[in-house]
């Protein structure tokens, strides 16, 4: 016979027949058949106790047990689908944005970069007074390589445009040129083919590449015979020598298609005062990053002497390169992290708030139970588990939410950004998430398994039978609830506040001067090929002839061009001094920019002084200069700058530039930081091949694109175009505003949460407390309480709430506030117009929330409340 | 139960003693349960106290054992009753639980000493 073969009903029968023979044998021994039958019973014991043991003899009681709850607790789920929706999704919606936001911390922050032992990898430049970060001269950076026991090795890396000529046309592609070493530094090997060879990346050495993955793939289809096929850049052939792997990213220099060895240097490339290698470096074994500075400060400081350069007063720099990669996200991703774990915190502590008032009404249950023999132990796994059935549940959502929000969050970052964050790529469900949603999961577990369990310790089983106590309240939840309450709000208050403070930041900054109408203007980049444009006629020619096809074009007013759009970053610059004046070596750095006659009025920028450049400026004409505003104002205050004259060094000879014309302060640099002085030369006087051409239109700027690029190609098939944009979707697109843009609306999404949840908090703490005074106002209303002073008495209760809320959460945002200083822009932290919007919309909803409750209560019949009890 | 002797006076069973008391009835012949519980009791003279709660748990748990087996059946006096017979498997474990007992109630006899009185038993 197999254990589980035998019934408890078979069992019951057993005893059955046991009595029977019992009683047939005392009624033998001469008592009645009653007396028999009850001494049979007597002698036998507890037969229901027999029974259960029995039942119980060798299952696992407490996994039986935790069936049972579990089905117990579904029912009381399915019992109550409004607390059971509310409370689940409000945990997935807490569970939910913090595991998502944690994947993107955890792939920014916590995943080391893909190279070997990565801890030991520093960027190694040069420091000026302006930019704690200078690149290197190549020069400089031999030396470095020579001097310094510090490194194992030290090389750089510098940004290349190459024009690819492909089957469909040329076109524009980024390439790195790096130095020889700078893949083992790294620690990367390539996954086809082979790494540089040492000569490789001497002058004069082959024109060889290393593919990246991507452009292996959708450039060769993955073939594995791509090594040792060429590449025709800038009418070049290259040979692929190798592919990198997958896994490869390296994030300065963004989308990198092409990896090519430093072994040609243009004239500047080799002066020791053109910066533009920025290097890296391995630690040797044991030496810190302090220790590596400390020595290489002495080691910049001696070569400029040595050299005698003077105006740029340079040290060293050294820094873990994970900071430079990752710097710029870590404050906006821990401020995300940090208003994710409050609003998970705010979420639990509603759920925590919901079980108890469930808990509450529930007393007489839990008495009840008590009364009939469960033991406390029994009672907790009751809770327990109806808390563990809502965490899982919960966390399951949650866990649905986080992929949802993470797939949403990837796809809203713009792809310009995530090339410069290739670790966003990695963003997703990984065994770190795991561990961080198992841990939150479990945390809110135990919360919400904890906070009736604690309340039943307060029970007194025959106070909770006795079911008086009903209308007179529980103090101990009122107190709680309401902490609760306030704690909630305060969360909102800040978040709320977070929010504004960003949203006025993005505002403003879209509102920033520009010093130019960024409307109705279609912007490209074009590339002519250094093969085909290789003197000035051919150039000059190429210019005009551009200006005036595009300018006959329907619906365009002026053709202009330029080096450098505006709105993109105060790089490009140029050391000017000012022939008359006495030069000190100081080091006046301005922003630069080439532009073509059209280009400064197409802007609409408005002229000060003086003219805009004529076709007229040209080689064969002296050279003249537009400056803006911040120039005149900074270097010719009170002066007349037009008819003066700055000097620079173009190209390696010392030239002067007459000043024709000052102009509005054109915004070239970000929208965050203060406009910089600036020059503009005839873009005549110094060819361009690689410059960006700005069209203003009289009506969509979009629609024209198109066209303007298919003119383009009419004039010439080789000129490789890209970028094709508008300039409002240019500066939308800009690092500043899409940072500002991208924390506003995530906090923005958080406050909004935060706000409805702490907003339901309330509801829930004022409606229960309206439900256990219903007697109260019952008594109040039957001795003659108007319904207007019942509305007061449950409002005063949630406007205190209200009020104790906003006080600490006002405080509490403007220090939090000022932790985020550095995301806001033209807004000061303690913004008194943020801080009033945000009290007024939580007292206006707070009221809503309520007024609800209020009513209940207003609307209760007397006669009917002192009966219920 | 009708019994001759003050209750207080009798012992209960500890764990353990009632299979062996259960194996050495069912050694005379197929028994029901309440057979079982008046048999011990009777043998030892009134002086254990059978619980038959536990009795029926003790057997269930032999019957898991496959040292008894059950069936139904019908008592003399015509009553249907379920009737427990020792296994080859118990009859093996009732010689040597016996042999086990002995050693026992010896070793507990020479540590109590010369007089051995019903309380040895308790052991």
């Amino acid at each position: 016979m197999f254990k589980r073969t035998r019934s408890t009903d078979d069992f019951a029968e057993e005893i059955k027949a046991h009595l029977q023979l019992e009683a047939d044998e005392l009624q033998r021994e001469g008592l009645s058949e009653d007396e028999a039958r009850r001494r049979a019973r007597i002698a036998f014991g507890n037969v229901g106790a027999a029974q259960e043991r029995f039942y119980l003899r060798d299952r696992m009681a407490w996994f039986d047990n935790l069936v049972r709850d579990i089905r117990f607790a579904i029912r009381q789920l399915i019992k109550n689908p409004g607390f059971a929706a509310t409370a689940i999704l409000v945990l997935a919606l807490g569970m939910g944005v913090s595991v998502a936001i944690f994947g993107f911390v955890d792939a920014a922050l916590l995943e080391p970069l893909p190279y070997t032992d990565p801890s030991q990898l520093m960027s190694v430049n040069e420091s000026s007074v302006e930019s704690p970060r200078w690149p290197l001269s190549y020069p400089d950076y031999l030396d470095w390589q020579r001097m310094n026991r510090s490194f194992s090795s030290l090389d750089v890396y510098s940004g290349a445009g190459y024009i690819l000529n492909t089957s469909s046309g040329p076109e524009p592609v980024q390439a790195e040129r790096v130095s020889g070493g700078f893949f083992q530094t790294l620690g990367v090997h390539p996954m086809l083919g082979r790494d540089f060879y040492p000569g490789e990346n001497r002058p004069g050495g082959p024109n060889v590449l290393l593919l990246s993955y991507g452009a292996w793939l959708h450039r060769f289809g993955a073939r594995r015979n791509a090594p040792g096929q060429t590449v025709d850049l800038d009418g070049r052939a290259f040979t692929i020598i190798g592919v990198l792997p997958r896994a490869f990213s390296f994030a300065p220099g963004g989308n990198v298609e092409f990896w090519v060895p430093l072994n040609s240097f243009s004239y500047h490339e080799k002066m020791r005062t053109f910066y533009a290698f920025w290097g890296i470096a391995r630690l040797r074994p044991g030496v810190t990053a302090q220790a590596a500075l400390a020595e290489m400060n002495p080691i910049a400081i001696q070569l400029q002497r040595q050299y005698g350069i003077t105006g740029l007063d340079l040290s060293a720099n050294v820094v873990p390169l994970e900071e430079i990669i990752t710097g710029d996200v870590r404050p906006i991703l821990l401020t995300l992290l940090t208003g994710a774990v409050l609003l998970l915190f705010i979420a639990c502590v509603n759920v925590g708030s919901l079980v108890l008032v469930r808990s509450e009404s529930r007393r007489r249950e839990v008495a009840v139970r008590g009364a009939l023999g469960a033991t406390p132990a029994r009672l907790v796994e009751q809770f327990v588990t109806e808390g563990l059935l809502l965490g899982l549940l919960g966390s399951l959502g949650g866990m649905m939410i986080a992929a949802g929000i993470m797939k949403l969050l990837g796809s809203l970052v713009p792809k310009d950004l995530t090339s410069n964050m290739p670790f966003l790529g990695n963003v997703g469900l990984n065994a770190h998430t795991a561990a961080f949603a198992a841990a939150v999961a479990i945390l809110a577990v135990l919360l919400l398994a904890a906070t009736p369990t604690l309340r039943l310790s307060f029970l007194e089983g025959r106070e909770g039978m006795a079911d008086g106590d009903r209308g007179s309240g529980s103090r101990f939840w009122h107190r709680l609830g309401a902490n609760l309450v306030v704690v909630e709000l305060v969360i909102a208050v800040v978040l709320l506040t977070g929010a504004g403070l960003l949203g006025r930041s993005l505002y403003r900054l879209l509102h920033v001067p520009l010093g130019f109408d960024p409307k109705h203007l279609a912007t490209m980049s074009v590339m002519a090929p250094d093969t085909a444009y290789k003197n000035d006629e051919q150039v000059i020619g190429l210019y005009r002839e551009l200006v005036r096809r595009v300018s006959s074009l329907p619906g365009v007013k002026t053709a202009g061009m330029t080096s450098m759009l505006p709105v993109q970053c105060n790089c490009a610059t140029d050391r000017i001094t000012f022939p008359g004046r006495p030069d000190h070596g100081e080091h006046n750095e301005v922003d630069e920019r080439h532009v073509s006659p059209g280009y400064l009025p197409a802007l609409k920028a408005a002229l000060v002084r003086g003219r805009y450049f004529t076709e007229e400026d040209d080689p064969s004409h002296p050279r003249v200069a537009v400056i803006n505003q911040a120039l005149a104002r900074k270097y010719f205050p009170g002066e007349n700058p037009v008819g003066q004259k700055i000097a620079n060094d173009e190209s390696g000879h010392p030239s002067e530039w007459e000043i024709v014309g000052v102009v509005d302060d054109v915004r070239e640099g970000p929208l965050d930081v203060e406009t910089w002085p600036a020059e503009y030369f005839p873009i005549n006087e110094t060819r361009q091949n690689v410059f960006n051409l700005v069209v203003s239109t009289s009506q969509d700027a979009g629609a024209l694109l198109p066209v303007l690029a298919k003119t383009l190609h009419q004039i010439d098939p080789d000129l490789a175009i890209s970028d094709e944009t508008t300039m409002t979707d240019k500066i939308d697109a800009t690092q500043a505003a899409l940072l500002h843009r991208f924390s506003a609306w995530l906090v923005g999404g958080f406050a909004m949460i935060a706000l409805v949840l702490g907003v339901v908090g309330l509801y829930g703490v004022v409606a229960y407390s309206v439900s256990q005074r219903t007697r109260e106002i019952g008594v109040r209303m039957a001795l003659g309480a108007q319904r207007s002073s019942v509305y007061a008495l449950i409002m005063r209760q949630a406007g205190w709430l209200t009020a104790i809320g906003l006080a600490v959460g006002l405080v509490c945002s403007v220090g939090s506030s000022l932790l985020i200083r550095s995301l806001l822009f033209g807004v000061q932290a303690w913004d008194a117009a943020t801080l009033a919007a945000v009290a007024f919309v939580l007292a206006l909803t707070s009221l809503a929330a309520s007024l609800l409750p209020a009513r209940r209560a207003a609307s209760v019949d007397p006669m009917q409340a002192l009966r219920r009890e | 139960m009708p019994s001759q002797k003050n209750p207080d006076d009798r012992i209960a069973l500890l764990q353990g003693t009632l299979d062996l008391l259960i194996l050495k009835t069912l050694v005379l012949g197929p028994c029901h349960g309440q057979g079982v519980a008046r048999s011990i009791q009777r043998q030892s003279e009134e002086v254990f106290f059978v619980d038959h709660g536990s009795l029926y748990l003790a057997l269930q748990r032999l019957e898991d054992k496959k040292w008894i087996s059950a069936k139904w059946g019908v008592s003399e006096n015509n009553r249907k009753a379920r009737f427990y017979s020792l296994t080859a498997k118990g009859r093996e474990q009732l010689v040597e639980k016996t042999s086990e007992w002995e050693r026992l109630t010896r070793a507990m006899g020479l540590i109590l000493g010369s007089s051995p009185g019903p309380s040895s038993e308790e052991a």
